[in-house]
């Protein structure tokens, strides 16, 4: 019974309103993502959560027990932040036993040596455990820092975009070992980001946050293929949706009440014009490496779209375009069909 | 004109060698980049460059003058860094033009320069406005003035995107290389993010421990990477690695691993069996049953559009980039086939590329 469950909860500073009615439940052994920018409540949700911040109204349960009142050090969360926060004097080792020398933990002096090379090996730093906090590299301390965190056993691990200090690289290597080490530990896990491709690689469920509210929750491929709205449409996808005005593109069977339509790579038909279907033309290829972008022109409209390298498209080729079940959008914003 | 030509400089710290004998020439109105990871000897060049450090050996020349031992004042170079602070209490007009009054510019002239600036980054509309109040995307443009109204010879910029947002930054990314299509400073931009790289750079410059690992456009870096250093490092994911033991000889057009013989672009160089590696980009993998290079499909992430698919092989791992709506089950033994022309070769102990047909750059 290590569920999280928040029900119905706000916070605001001041005149700022920074959550808004949240309601989410975060099952046991879950990796749950929020994904949404600087200023959407994504820190301030996990702060409620750890006891850190007190929320105006609503309730937050951990483990069945209501936390809602309890202060930080009685619920049983442990939290990563964005900065790396050591303690330089201590090695690595005593850095990662630290948390289990903590008042109220009843760990043997074994058990902590144990889990401390466990949780090295899990984290990759098992070989520096002897060397200080302060001679490591930016990723090393950012593993220990994880490691921490990870040492002790808590009902939910918050993560407050623990890779974003990362090179990129490393970054990317990190989002596949904290996927694996928290399948390996069966950890729930909430975690903030505003990185679509963490959120895609890692979450079990994504929760779409904007302005303090939660927009919509579900798996990468419910959010991807089934987005409740064009904001949430918007925020997933490398090039970024197209979205398009209707008539820009043949739409006759496209529902009527349909404003917008969303068209992602795998929403168009794209091939060299043949006589008389030219409908589009090819501004050029932006050459990313493993994802080479196709910048097209429709009218004064541009689309974009990963380009497939088996079309052999060049600038100024001129191509037709025609779409392939794309996201169709009412004039409020809402998409259109079936729910997810 | 501003060429920047480095001649086999070097950087020691203590008995740390941070950069070692490199040469590199960024032509006038280049945009480079150099990228690799932190400690990597990127910042140290870039700082030499800037005169913010002192060479322990060679030479800095910009254009053909010898400038190695010159204060960074003296040389006409805007180092950027923090792009994106601004003075939340001045307007925006006050906000670009600061460098300049601080220069001790003459007003009228401060005024012409802004206003140049701004129409230049397309928010003359905003001179006035305050900058509390402006977007997101408006507030970097009006950081990006303040950087750019000295025009100087040349920027420098040190991971002047950091901190940003990723929807920022891929804003930004683009503004930076629309700006430089506009103005053609000559550019050095330091990153770890290779996005970035193949985005903006004209040129990238992939560093590795104090060395130069290979310059080249983007498209040369990425599809013809020089040493497995490059092959890793470009790429997300990077490229696959099959390892095998043979002998090449001029001419030949396959290698043969366990089972499978796989055909490659022809080889050009004679050498004796030694332990090798065949590199694959993940785009460049397709699921084929008749072929004989096998294994067992070991994971899938999904990412929307596309999937990367892992499979297991007896001479590494696979990883394949295939459509999403493709359907694969974990567990599955699959065949691969790869896109022969562009496969690369790579002799395992030197981490150098065996020369072939690949490098003549037939596919530009």
């Amino acid at each position: 019974m290590a569920d999280v469950v928040i029900t119905a909860v706000s916070k605001s500073f001041g005149a700022a309103e920074a959550v808004k009615d949240l309601s989410l439940t975060i099952s046991q052994g879950e990796f749950v993502v929020l994904l949404g920018p600087t200023g959407a409540g994504k820190t301030t949700t996990l702060r409620l959560i750890a006891g850190l911040e007190k929320p105006d109204r609503g309730h937050i349960t951990i483990g069945g027990v209501d936390a809602t009142t309890l202060p930080p050090s009685a619920r049983d969360v442990s939290f990563v932040f964005q900065q790396y926060s050591l303690y330089p004097h201590l090695s690595v080792r005593e850095n990662l036993a630290f948390p289990l020398k903590a008042p109220g933990q009843s760990l043997s002096k074994d058990e902590i040596l144990q889990r401390v090379e466990e949780t090295a090996r899990l984290v990759r730093i098992e070989h520096k455990l002897e060397n200080r906090a302060t001679r490591l590299s930016g990723g090393e301390m950012q593993r220990v820092a994880i490691g921490r965190a990870l040492v002790r056993r808590p009902s939910i691990y918050l993560m407050d975009e623990p890779l974003s200090s990362l090179d990129a690289k490393l970054r990317a290597d990190m989002r596949l070992e904290l996927k694996r080490i928290q399948q390996d530990l069966g950890a729930t896990v909430l975690y903030v980001t505003h990185d679509q491709i963490e959120a895609m690689t890692m979450a079990d469920r994504i929760g779409i946050l904007a302005e303090g509210r939660l927009v919509q929750i579900g798996t990468p491929r419910e959010i991807y293929t089934t987005p409740a709205n064009l904001h949430v449409a918007a925020r997933l996808g490398q090039p970024a949706i197209n979205l398009l005005p209707r008539g820009l593109l043949p739409d006759a069977d496209l529902p009527p009440d349909a404003v917008t339509i969303g068209a992602r790579t795998e929403h168009l038909r794209i091939a060299k014009a043949t006589t008389g279907s030219a409908v589009a033309k090819v501004d050029w290829i932006e050459h990313l490496g493993d994802q080479d972008h196709l910048h097209m022109r429709v009218g004064d409209r541009k689309i974009v779209t990963l380009s497939d390298p088996a079309a052999e498209l060049a600038a100024g080729d001129t191509i037709s375009i025609a779409y392939r079940n794309p996201l169709c959008f009412d004039a409020a914003g809402n998409r259109i069909g079936e729910a997810a | 004109m501003a060429e920047i030509r480095v001649e086999n400089l070097q950087k020691k710290f203590g008995a740390f060698t941070a950069v070692e004998n490199s040469n590199l020439v960024i032509e006038d109105g280049e945009f480079v980049v150099m990228l690799g990871p932190s400690g990597c000897g990127k910042t140290t060049t870039l700082r030499m460059i800037a005169g913010l450090e002192l060479p322990t050996a060679g030479r800095i020349l910009l254009d053909g003058e010898d400038v190695t031992m010159k204060r960074a004042r003296e040389r006409d170079i805007a180092f950027v860094f923090q792009l994106f602070a601004l003075y939340p209490h001045m307007n925006v007009r006050k906000n670009i033009g600061f460098p300049l009054i601080a220069q001790g510019t003459p007003r009228a002239e401060v005024r012409k320069r802004v206003e140049e600036t701004a129409r230049l980054l397309r928010i003359d509309h905003l001179l006035d406005k305050s900058v509390s109040g402006l977007a997101g995307g408006d507030r970097q443009r009006v950081a990006l003035g303040r950087a750019i109204v000295r025009r100087p010879k040349c920027f420098l910029m040190d991971e002047p995107l950091g901190t940003l947002d990723t929807e920022f930054r891929d804003l930004m990314v683009h503004e930076l290389r629309e700006l430089h299509n506009r103005i053609h400073a000559t550019t050095v931009y330091v990153t770890h993010d290779q996005m970035e790289a193949m985005s903006m750079a004209d040129k990238i410059a992939v560093m590795n421990h104090g060395v130069i690992e290979q310059f080249g456009t983007p498209r040369e870096i990425y599809d013809r990477p020089r040493t497995m250093y490059v092959a890793d490092f470009m790429g997300s994911p990077p490229m696959n690695f099959l390892s095998f033991n043979a002998g090449l000889a001029p001419g030949a057009r396959k290698v043969v691993i366990g089972e499978a013989e796989i055909a490659v672009p022809e080889i050009r160089e004679a050498r004796s069996p030694a332990d090798l590696a065949l590199g694959v980009r993940p785009e460049h993998v397709r699921f084929d049953d008749a072929s004989r290079l096998r294994g067992f499909v070991i994971g899938a992430e999904y990412l929307g559009t596309t999937q990367i698919i892992s499979v297991e092989t007896a001479d590494g791992v696979i990883k394949a980039r295939i459509p999403a709506d493709q359907k694969v089950a974990s567990g599955e033994t699959v065949g691969l086939t790869l896109n022969a022309k562009r496969l690369s070769l790579f002799d395992k102990a030197s981490g150098r590329a065996v020369e072939t047909a690949l490098y003549e750059g037939a596919h530009g």
